[in-house]
């Protein structure tokens, strides 16, 4: 008797076609590729566009009516004009430091968490880990918060951009299952040879977790640099303000940039700045993705497949 | 709850009864030992804990009380000990606010929108991405379609009024052919188009993450043995296929019902002054906008809190169903 052993997954490992598949038509074949140049070209399409007008002269921007489709002459004016130390370049900084300072405290407490919750049947696992999961049921609203945060004398304050999002019980979670999957013989022998689980998390758990902690880190990273409406919320002074609050003072609703070259009163700001005001607010997100991205569904899915 | 939180909910319940992949749960620490050796032994396991427990209380658990504030008459300058308790005035209120109903009607109207049609593209994305064959395309238009999903939504806002605001390319584009140009961005009868639109734009390439994992969940054999029985490339979609897809979507479609009362609460803001409060007032702009704005602290309180009892109850019922389905839910018994 033969058997055959087939891989189980992936369905398909390399170019070719299963043998009982049949071949699909041209007329079908030509579908799919429009259709996927369509998908393609609705997401890279608006941004090709913001990025090339960021980067071209007022003239060639006047010559194109608006957004430029075709290159025409190159100028960095409008971001040398913007990060010359104006409200963008304040903002930027804002930005920055509110996301390297969250996200190292989020993953600090998030992997400690997570590690401390791996062993099932440890003290107080059970209370603490239900703790954490009610939460994912309720909210306790906008008005109570706020209470809260202003209570806290946090108003104006960066930690009011921090603090309240530090913690996502999803990504412990995540971390929590790929913690818990790890092979249980390895941590055991280091306990044995009298090793703390400081010292098992630093030097045996963590070098054997690095995508799925990039993973995470992306998306705490992501939630900061992105986080728009606790600015509004908890930050009244203005020169406080982080980069996506002044993006849409700038873009959205055409706030003049202060230091813009025509000081026209109240004259919107023109369109090369406004652009070059949302490629600043896309580039961290764009240069840390393609690193990450290859992890998402690995990272993801295992810490999933084991939650 | 966003979108994503959504999605790795269903992921993590999705993933339950997939046996093969998960491997056997640690076996459970003999508990011989009393609570306090236990305690000694674990005590530095509780420390890194620690401070995840102290910032939930913190800021999720202690604000639930100032959900108090909705019985009183609150004012901020005499603080909640002192504001004078009204009862339910404040509910009777909201309950006879034209504007609290309009704003529980476009939440449901947008609600149900989205569920035709933003909900079904990703589970079509992800079956035109498996179709395709060699891995290296897959994995570029992979890693295109999820980008935008790690934009803001200022951003992603912003992009849409280049594209099609008064002063945009469409208008721009409709102007150089000698027609007139038009602003969709702050016209609320396409308003609903326009969100689904962007909520497309943004996260339905992210969406197909868990759908892509189930289609690689599907044994092989099924679609040979179905061609073979002659079942042609649609039949083969149909019963081999969505079967296959069955549990994630009837999850995530409970998940998204469970999630009813909210919707995309940064995006509506962003929009709302454009549109106008007629349009595109949401229950969280509602609570925002009179509670923030205007200091009606109290009133806002109980529009805000009569959101959060309805929608646990709605994830606790949806929960149910996913159970009545035959499907693990958002939390299991075990």
């Amino acid at each position: 008797m033969t058997t055959i052993i087939k891989p189980a997954r992936p369905r398909r490992t390399g170019p070719s076609r299963p043998a009982w598949e049949e071949e699909p038509g041209l007329a079908a074949k030509a579908g799919k590729a429009v259709l996927l140049c369509l998908v393609v070209l609705a997401v890279l399409g608006p941004l090709y566009t913001i990025l090339l007008t960021s980067v071209s002269s007022q003239g060639t921007i006047t010559q194109a009516g608006g957004l430029v489709l075709i290159p025409g002459e190159f100028s960095l004016d409008a971001y040398r004009q913007i990060l010359n130390g104006g409200v963008v370049t304040r903002a930027v900084l804002v930005s920055v430091g509110v996301t390297v300072t969250g996200t190292l405290l989020s993953m600090v407490v998030s992997i400690l968490c997570a590690y401390g919750l791996s062993r099932p049947g440890s003290f107080a696992h059970t209370p603490i880990l239900f703790t954490l999961l009610i939460t994912m049921f309720f909210s306790a609203g906008m008005i109570p918060s706020y209470l809260l945060v202003s209570g806290l004398g946090l108003i104006n304050s960066y930690w009011a951009l921090i603090l309240p999002s530090a913690v996502s019980v999803f990504n412990i979670i995540i971390l929590r299952g790929f913690f818990m999957g790890i092979d249980r013989g390895i941590l055991d022998s280091a306990r044995i040879d009298g090793a703390s689980e400081w010292r098992i998390l630093g030097q045996i758990v963590l070098p054997m977790s690095k995508a799925v902690t990039a993973v995470i880190a992306l998306f705490y990273g992501v939630g900061y640099w992105n986080a728009f409406f606790n600015a509004v919320l908890y930050i009244n002074d203005s020169s406080k303000n982080p980069l996506q609050v002044v993006l849409r003072s700038y873009v959205l609703q055409g706030v003049s940039v202060p230091g813009q070259i025509d000081v026209g009163q109240g004259v919107a700001p023109s369109l090369a700045l406004q652009m070059a005001v949302i490629v600043i607010a896309m580039v961290p997100i764009l240069m840390v993705y393609p690193f990450v991205q290859k992890h998402f569904t690995k990272g993801v899915m295992i810490g999933a497949v084991k939650g | 709850m966003t979108t994503t939180e959504s999605i790795r909910r269903a992921q993590l319940a999705a993933h339950k009864h997939d046996d093969i992949a998960s491997p056997p749960a640690p076996p459970p620490v003999r508990r011989k030992q009393g609570l306090k050796a236990r305690f000694r032994r674990d005590r530095s396991l509780v420390l890194m804990a620690l401070p995840v427990v102290v910032l939930l209380v913190v800021f999720a658990y202690i604000p639930l009380l100032g959900n108090v504030v909705a019985f009183q008459s609150y004012s901020p300058f005499i603080g909640i000990p002192a504001s004078p308790w009204v009862g339910l005035e404040n509910f009777a209120r909201v309950f006879g606010d034209p504007n609290f109903w309009n704003a529980v009607r476009n939440t449901l109207v947008i609600t149900g929108f989205q569920l035709v049609f933003f909900f079904p593209v990703p589970i079509a994305l992800a079956l035109l991405l498996n179709s395709l064959l060699r891995p290296a395309m897959r994995a570029t238009i992979q890693a295109i379609v999820y980008l935008p999903h790690f934009f803001s939504w200022v951003l992603v806002v912003s992009v849409f009024q280049q594209l099609l605001g008064g002063a945009g390319l469409l208008s721009q584009m409709l102007r150089a052919n000698g027609w007139s140009g038009m602003d969709i961005m702050t016209n609320p009868d396409t308003f609903l188009f326009l969100i689904t639109s962007q909520a497309v734009w943004k996260d339905a390439g992210w969406g197909i993450i868990v759908f892509l994992a189930a289609l690689a969940a599907i044994d092989p054999e099924q679609y040979e043995a179905a061609a073979v029985d002659g079942a042609n490339r649609w039949r083969r979609m149909w019963h081999v296929t969505l079967p296959g897809l069955r549990s994630v979507i009837v999850l995530l479609l409970i998940l998204r019902l469970g999630d009813a009362l909210t919707v995309g609460f940064e995006q509506m803001i962003l929009q709302r002054d454009a549109v106008g409060a007629e349009a595109a007032e949401v229950l969280d702009t509602f609570v925002y906008y009179t509670g923030i704005q205007n200091g009606d602290w109290s009133y806002a309180a109980a529009a805000g809190l009569i959101k959060g009892v309805i929608s646990l109850g709605l994830i606790l019922a949806a929960n149910k169903v996913a159970h009545l389905f035959g499907e693990n839910g958002v939390y299991s018994k075990s």
